[in-house]
């Protein structure tokens, strides 16, 4: 176990490397720092102002390698990135210039506070309505419940979130449209819908996906060897398919994590929760591209900590991993 | 380059080839036994008939607008543009079959009718949306005309040649695949700028993974079979094992994502020119519609047509295309549809 544990996380460190590459090739190749000057600074911007700008950051470097002499020859671009990302600083904010981490940290709480209770709904709405749909499989009811799944995923999120805030609580008024404030239980009223929003945009491809992995469970022989022996219906599916079917799923859900982190982008910006996902929003519109990247190395490591996860689970719950 | 794609001919003839590419494949793929066992089902399917007969009328507008005839006055005009140029411009919004502008203060006449009314520029919203069709055709056509040649490829290299060939690309693919998809996109937007080929280049960046592990799933479960332990036991070159026997015994997967895949560029397209880093300004697009539907809506009166334009043509499309995909699924594989 340990060792299979020891072999994922050492698979991780390969990728997180080529992540960082990613972000290099993106920040520094594809566009050069000065250009990115440029856009923040505007076009009126001193060439000194430039230079500052851009030694401030240690943008003013060589790319790959210091050959100036009495400096070390790692003193460039491309180490200092890759030292910085590995050591976990992510620098500080191209417009705002503060520093990253603490913008970070600051946005979590109101992300988490959104994205959780709408990931745990979400799962719990889209698992109990896809059983019941293998339940009633070949119905009428089944297949006008695959088709209204469709066509909840082919509606973007935007006309959702719009149609939440315009209806729900402009012209019913039952929620407030606008705003955040962390004060115990006040701060509900304000994150039903949002929660409500983000666990209803995603349950149209929920539900069908997991609808076709509980019919591939139920497909199997197992399944008529539990039948044949008398299980009842109820328990077939609660106790047999659910279980098994829970291997599937795990991949699933835990690829979830790094949007659970980062928020909803477009909900948390139409609501005005000052989370990741607002944060982000801002740094697109306001071409902070250092928020943006860093926001890059941040979600893939918490994809990779979601990977290590799946195994972990996988592991406990199927022994034949773990042997082989 | 830049002024060789601007040329209308240049343009034209890339639409053409596009087109033509699709049907060059059907074609190919119609000699399969396979795919003629699959025609005969899907013939029967009514949801995936209708569905089709949809995706083919948004084609025909798409491909009405992408293609550019020369004019006098503006030098260049799209067949959709021509054959609706008689429909007159107004000042501002306007609601449908409204007689006057749609301004508490100053009402002007209008200068026709206009049946989904009028945007904030006058331009008659009905028209808009069928322009945006366009967009939606480019930016779904380009970015398949990169991800899936490279992940088809990539896919079948990886499941064939197996060993240090397997490892780098699963290497590449997981590298890509750890990057929240939506992050990657606007960073690569960012860096490269706003724009529809920009943007079927971020695209198709993000979009290979799931059809090249698809692929390589496929063919590693093909290459055990029979026939290819024959085809290499009677000395056939490695080349057309892979040309002759692999690629047509995968190539159904491959349509079927581009189906699907389609409306995923399609709601993708509306969300990246939504959050401001894809369409240009000025571009027909439902994302930009959607867009300007914030402003419109806090608006008294309110003005909701534009929104609803936009949001039903793009449901339209997205649910039609996700409707085929998975009649195609199930033409294909009976089995597990």
């Amino acid at each position: 176990m340990f060792s299979y544990l020891l072999r994922r996380i050492l698979y991780a460190i390969p990728i997180l490397l080529g992540v960082i590459l990613i972000t290099f090739l993106l920040s520094f190749v594809v566009q050069s720092p000065a250009t990115r000057a440029k856009v923040i600074l505007g076009k009126r911007a001193t060439p000194a102002a430039i230079a500052d700008w851009m030694h401030h950051r240690g943008y003013d470097k060589p790319r790959f390698f210091n050959t100036k002499s009495g400096e070390s020859l790692l003193d460039s671009q491309f180490f200092n990135h890759v030292k910085k990302l590995a050591t976990f600083r992510l620098g500080v904010s191209d417009v705002t210039g503060r520093d990253l981490k603490e913008v970070f940290k600051e946005g979590a709480i109101p992300s988490l506070l959104i994205t959780m209770p709408a990931f745990f709904v979400g799962i719990a709405l889209a698992v109990s309505i896809a059983l019941y749909q293998v339940f009633v499989r070949d119905t009428p009811l089944d297949t006008f419940g695959a088709l209204a799944a469709v066509a909840m995923m082919s509606l973007p999120p935007m006309v959702w979130i719009i149609f939440g805030q315009a209806v729900v609580a402009l012209s019913l008024n039952y929620f407030p449209a606008f705003g955040y404030d962390l004060h115990g239980l006040s701060t509900v009223k304000f994150l039903i819908l949002p929660i409500a929003l983000i666990a209803v945009m995603g349950l149209g491809a929920d539900v069908r996906l997991y609808r076709a992995i509980f019919l591939e469970e139920i497909a199997q022989d197992y399944i008529r060897t539990a039948q044949a022996k008398g299980v009842s219906n109820s328990r077939l599916l609660f106790v047999h398919v659910l279980k098994n079917g829970m291997i599937s799923l795990i991949t699933l859900i835990v690829a979830h994590l790094p949007l659970l982190v980062m928020g909803s982008l477009l909900v948390e910006n139409f609501f005005g929760i000052p989370g990741l996902g607002n944060t982000l929003f801002l740094a697109i519109q306001q071409g902070d591209f250092a928020t943006v990247f860093a926001s890059v190395y941040l979600g893939s490591i918490l994809y990779l900590i979601g990977l290590i996860l799946t195994d972990i689970c996988y592991a406990l719950v199927d022994p034949r991993i773990r042997l082989s | 380059m830049a002024r060789f794609f601007d040329n209308i001919w240049v343009q034209d003839a890339i639409v053409v080839f596009g087109f033509a590419l699709v049907a060059a494949l059907i074609w190919r793929g119609s000699r399969n036994e396979r795919w003629q066992r699959a025609w005969k089902r899907l013939r029967r399917d009514k949801v995936g008939m209708i569905s089709g007969v949809v995706i083919a009328l948004y084609l025909a507008v798409g491909a009405l607008e992408a293609i550019q005839i020369p004019h006098r006055e503006w030098y260049s005009v799209s067949i959709l543009g021509w054959l609706t140029q008689s429909i007159p411009h107004e000042t501002s919004y306007s609601a449908p079959f409204a007689k006057e502008t749609l301004s508490v203060a100053k009402a002007e006449a209008l200068n026709g009718t206009h049946i989904l009314g009028t945007d904030a520029l006058g331009k008659d919203t009905f028209v808009q949306t069928l322009r945006a069709c366009r967009t939606a055709l480019i930016i779904g056509g380009l970015t398949s005309a990169i991800y899936i040649p490279l992940g088809t490829l990539l896919g079948i290299l990886a499941g064939y040649y197996r060993r240090w060939v397997d490892d780098l690309i699963q290497y590449i693919y997981s590298t890509l695949a750890s990057i929240p998809e939506i992050l990657l996109l606007i960073s690569i937007l960012m860096v490269l700028g706003k724009g529809l080929g920009t943007m079927s280049i971020a695209l198709g960046v993000t979009s290979w993974v799931g059809l090249c592990r698809l692929i390589r799933g496929e063919t590693m479960r093909q290459a055990e079979r029979p026939y290819i332990a024959a085809a290499r036991s009677l000395g056939q070159s490695q080349w057309k094992i892979v040309t002759s026997h692999l690629l047509p015994n995968v190539l159904h997967l491959v349509l079927i994502n581009f189906v699907l895949g389609f409306s995923g560029l399609v709601l993708a397209e509306a969300i990246l020119s939504y959050l401001g880093v894809g369409s240009p300004v000025g571009t027909a697009s439902w994302g930009a519609m959607i867009d300007g539907a914030r402003s419109e809506l806090s608006r008294e009166p309110l003005v909701w047509w534009n929104l609803t334009a936009a949001t039903a043509a793009l449901f339209g499309l997205v649910l039609s295309l996700n409707l085929f995909g998975d009649a195609l699924r199930r033409a294909f594989d009976p089995k597990r549809g």
